[in-house]
C-alpha cells in the first residue's frame, strides 16, 4: 500500500517544497493555457493602446527633440502591461480561494510557501509571454532597440522585476479581497496607476503637481530605465526621481518586495487556518 | 546526501497507544449558530466510526475541524496523536479527506486531477501515472478520465473525489457523506475500498445519512444533534437500546392495516406502530418466538392473508428516529 513519507531534514523539506511549487505551477499554467479569455486579458489593453496611441493619438503627439513617438511609446506600454498583470494575480488568488479544490489543498501537507511560490512563478511566466508578444508587436510598428543585447536583456529584466514585485502586492490584495468579483472591479482602479506615469506623456509636460506624482510612480522609474537601456527617446525631468531611473527601477521593486512578501505570507498562513 | 535523506524520512503513523481521533468539549460557533456544542468523540485506531445526525447537526463542522480546515472556538481535538490546532502540519501528513462537496480541480481532466494529487503526495512521475490508472479502474472512471469534471454526473464527480482521497493509504481517513448520490453498484465498490483500507490499518471517520451504510461499515456509531452527542455505541448496542425485537407484519392491501393493527394489539397487549407507506404494522415482541406464533395463529384464525410476517431486530433507522426525534421515513 502506498503511504506518504514525511520529510525530516532541512534538505528533504526544501526538496518537498520545490516539488510542490513545481506541481502547483504546472496546475496554474494549465488554468491559464486553457482559458483563452485569460490569455488575452492582460494583453488586450496594451495591444489596443499600440494602435490607439501609436497611430490615432500618436499622429498628434510630438516628443520634445523630434523623436518618433512610437519609439517613445513602446517602453511605456511594456511597463503598463507589467502593471496590468497585477489584476490577473489578484483575481487568480481571489478566485482560487473560492474553488472547491482549495479545501483539498488546505488539508494536505503542502506548505503555504510552496503554494505562493507556485503562484508567483506562474505569473512571471505569463508576464514573460505577454512581454514577448508585445516586443513583437513593437517590432511590427517600427520600434527598435538601439543599445547592446545586454542592455536590452537588462531592460527586460527590470520590467520582470517590477512585475515580480507586483505579483506579491497582488497576492496580498487578492487575499484581502477574497471575492473574485471585487477583483474584476479593480481594472478601472489600476488604470490611473498606469496612466499617471511616463507611459504616454512625459511628466515634465504635465501640470507641476501631477508631474511630481507621475514621477513618483514606481512604474515611471522602470519605464524611464527601460527607455535608457533600449536607447529609445526619453524626456528627462529635472527632479531627483527622474534623474535616477536605473537605481530606482531596482530600488522600488525591492522595497515593494520587502514590504509585501512578508505581508502576503502572513496573510496566507492566517487565511489557511 | 542521498543516503542521509533516505534515512531521515519516515512514514507517518498514529502515535502508538493513542486513539486515532479524539475530540474533547469542542465548541464551534458561526455567528449566532452553535454548530458544535461541547462535542466529544474517541475513535480507536483501526476502527470505523459512523457519525450520524440530521441536516445541520454539525457533522461536517466536526470533520472540518478534525481535518484542520476550521479552528475550534474552544475544546481540544487531536488526530493520530497530534493536536489539530498546534500541529496542523503533522495532522495533514496523516489524514485523507473527502469533504461533503467534491473538491476536484475543474480545469483538469479526471486523470490529470489524480496525477496532480499523486504528485502532491510526492509520488514520482511514473508512480503517479500508475496510481492514477489503478484508481481510474477501481472507481470505474475509464470513460470519463480524459474529460474535465465539469461534464461529469454528480455520482461521477463524487467517485473522482473519493478516488483522489484513496491515492494514499492515510493513517486516518475522513469521509463526509462518501456515497451520497451514488448508484448501488458503485456504493458497494466504495464500501469494499473502505474495508480494504481498514484492513491495512486505516482508521475511518465517516458521516452518512444512509443508515445501512453505517450498519455495514461502522464499528461504532455516534449520533449527534444540535452539535451535541446524543447517542454512542456499537450498532448492535444502539439497536438493543430500543428494547428488543419486533414483530413485523407486511399486508397486501392498505385496507387490511387497521384490522391487523387491532388484532396485534389484542394479541400482544401493546400499541402497534403502523406505517402505511410500507404497508407494515409492527409491535414489540416481548416473548419472541412464542409471541410470533400467537400472532400467526390469530391471523390465521381471522382468515387475514398477509404477505409476510417476521421477527426482526430494530433498524438503525428506528434508532435514529428514536434519538433525534426526527422521522425521516
Ligand atoms: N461556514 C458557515 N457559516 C455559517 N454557518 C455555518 C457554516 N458552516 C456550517 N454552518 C452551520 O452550522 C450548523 C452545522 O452545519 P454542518 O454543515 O456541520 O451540518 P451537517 O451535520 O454536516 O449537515 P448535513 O447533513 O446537511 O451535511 C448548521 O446550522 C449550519 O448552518
Ligand atoms: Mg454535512
Amino acid at each position: 500500500m502506498t503511504t506518504i513519507t514525511i520529510p525530516r531534514t532541512r534538505s528533504e523539506r526544501l526538496r518537498a517544497a520545490m516539488s510542490d511549487a513545481a506541481t502547483m505551477t504546472r496546475r496554474n499554467l494549465s488554468y491559464w493555457l486553457r482559458s483563452p479569455e485569460e490569455m488575452i486579458g492582460a494583453l488586450a489593453f496594451p495591444l489596443i493602446s499600440v494602435l490607439l496611441f501609436g497611430y490615432v493619438f500618436g499622429s498628434a503627439m510630438v516628443v520634445p527633440g523630434g523623436a518618433d513617438y512610437r519609439e517613445y511609446l513602446m517602453p511605456g506600454l511594456f511597463g503598463m502591461t507589467m502593471m496590468f498583470g497585477l489584476v490577473n494575480t489578484i483575481s487568480a488568488v481571489a478566485t482560487d480561494r473560492e474553488r472547491g479544490v482549495t479545501d483539498r489543498f488546505m488539508a494536505m501537507p503542502i506548505s503555504s510557501s510552496a503554494i505562493l511560490a507556485g503562484r508567483s512563478v506562474t505569473d512571471i511566466i505569463r508576464a514573460s509571454a505577454d512581454l514577448v508578444v508585445l516586443l513583437g508587436c513593437g517590432y511590427l510598428v517600427g520600434w527598435r532597440w538601439h543599445g547592446s543585447v545586454w542592455e536590452a536583456l537588462a531592460a527586460v529584466g527590470l520590467l520582470l522585476l517590477l512585475r515580480f514585485a507586483l505579483i506579491w502586492v497582488g497576492i496580498y490584495i487578492g487575499l484581502v479581497l477574497r471575492s473574485p468579483d471585487s477583483a474584476a472591479a479593480l481594472y478601472p482602479l489600476v488604470l490611473p496607476f498606469a496612466m499617471v506615469a511616463n507611459t504616454f506623456v512625459p511628466p515634465a509636460l504635465m501640470p507641476g503637481w501631477l508631474g511630481a506624482v507621475a514621477e513618483a510612480n514606481p512604474m515611471s522609474s522602470t519605464v524611464a530605465a527601460t527607455r535608457e537601456l533600449f536607447g529609445n527617446p526619453a524626456v528627462p525631468g529635472d527632479s531627483w526621481l527622474a534623474e535616477h531611473p536605473l537605481p530606482l527601477a531596482v530600488g522600488w521593486p525591492l522595497l515593494l518586495l520587502v514590504v509585501f512578501v512578508p505581508l502576503a505570507v502572513h496573510r496566507y498562513r492566517r487565511a489557511r487556518r | 546526501m542521498n543516503v542521509l535523506t533516505q534515512s531521515g524520512a519516515s512514514r507517518p503513523g498514529v502515535v502508538p497507544g493513542q486513539p486515532a481521533v479524539v475530540a474533547e468539549g469542542v465548541v464551534k460557533r458561526f455567528g449566532a449558530t452553535l454548530a458544535l456544542d461541547r462535542f466529544d468523540l474517541v475513535v480507536p485506531e483501526g476502527t470505523v466510526c459512523g457519525l450520524l445526525g440530521p441536516n445541520g447537526a454539525g457533522k461536517s463542522t466536526a470533520v472540518r475541524i478534525l481535518s484542520t480546515l476550521l479552528r475550534p472556538d474552544s475544546g481540544r481535538a487531536s488526530v493520530a496523536g497530534f493536536d489539530v490546532v498546534r500541529d496542523p502540519v503533522d495532522v495533514r501528513y496523516r489524514i485523507g479527506l473527502a469533504g461533503q462537496q467534491p473538491a476536484v480541480d475543474d480545469m483538469l481532466t479526471g486523470r490529470e486531477n489524480l496525477e496532480m494529487f499523486a504528485r502532491f503526495y510526492r509520488l514520482g512521475r511514473v508512480a503517479a501515472r500508475r496510481r492514477a490508472g489503478e484508481l481510474i479502474d477501481q472507481f470505474d472512471l475509464a470513460d470519463a478520465a480524459d474529460r474535465r469534471p465539469k461534464g461529469y454526473s454528480g455520482g461521477m464527480r463524487r467517485r473522482l473525489d473519493l478516488a483522489i482521497s484513496f491515492i494514499m493509504a492515510p493513517p486516518v481517513l475522513f469521509l463526509d457523506e462518501p456515497t451520497t448520490g451514488m448508484d448501488p453498484g458503485h456504493r458497494l465498490e466504495v464500501w469494499r475500498g473502505v474495508r480494504s483500507l481498514v484492513a491495512e490499518g486505516t482508521t475511518v471517520l465517516l458521516t452518512t445519512h444512509y443508515l445501512d451504510e453505517a450498519d455495514q461499515l461502522a464499528d461504532a456509531i455516534t449520533v449527534i444533534d444540535g452539535g451535541r452527542v446524543i447517542a454512542q455505541g456499537a450498532p448492535e448496542e444502539l439497536k438493543s437500546m430500543l428494547h428488543g425485537d419486533r414483530i413485523d407484519v407486511l399486508v397486501d392491501e392498505i385496507a387490511d392495516l387497521d384490522v391487523v393493527a387491532r388484532l396485534l394489539a389484542d394479541v400482544t397487549g401493546s400499541a402497534p406502530e403502523v406505517r402505511p407507506e410500507g404497508r407494515r404494522v409492527s409491535v414489540p415482541a416481548m416473548d419472541r418466538v412464542a409471541g410470533l406464533a400467537r400472532v400467526a395463529r390469530a391471523l390465521d384464525d381471522a382468515r387475514i392473508e398477509v404477505r409476510d410476517i417476521a421477527l426482526r431486530r430494530p433498524t438503525l433507522d428506528e434508532v435514529f428516529v428514536r434519538f433525534t426525534g426526527k422521522d425521516r421515513a
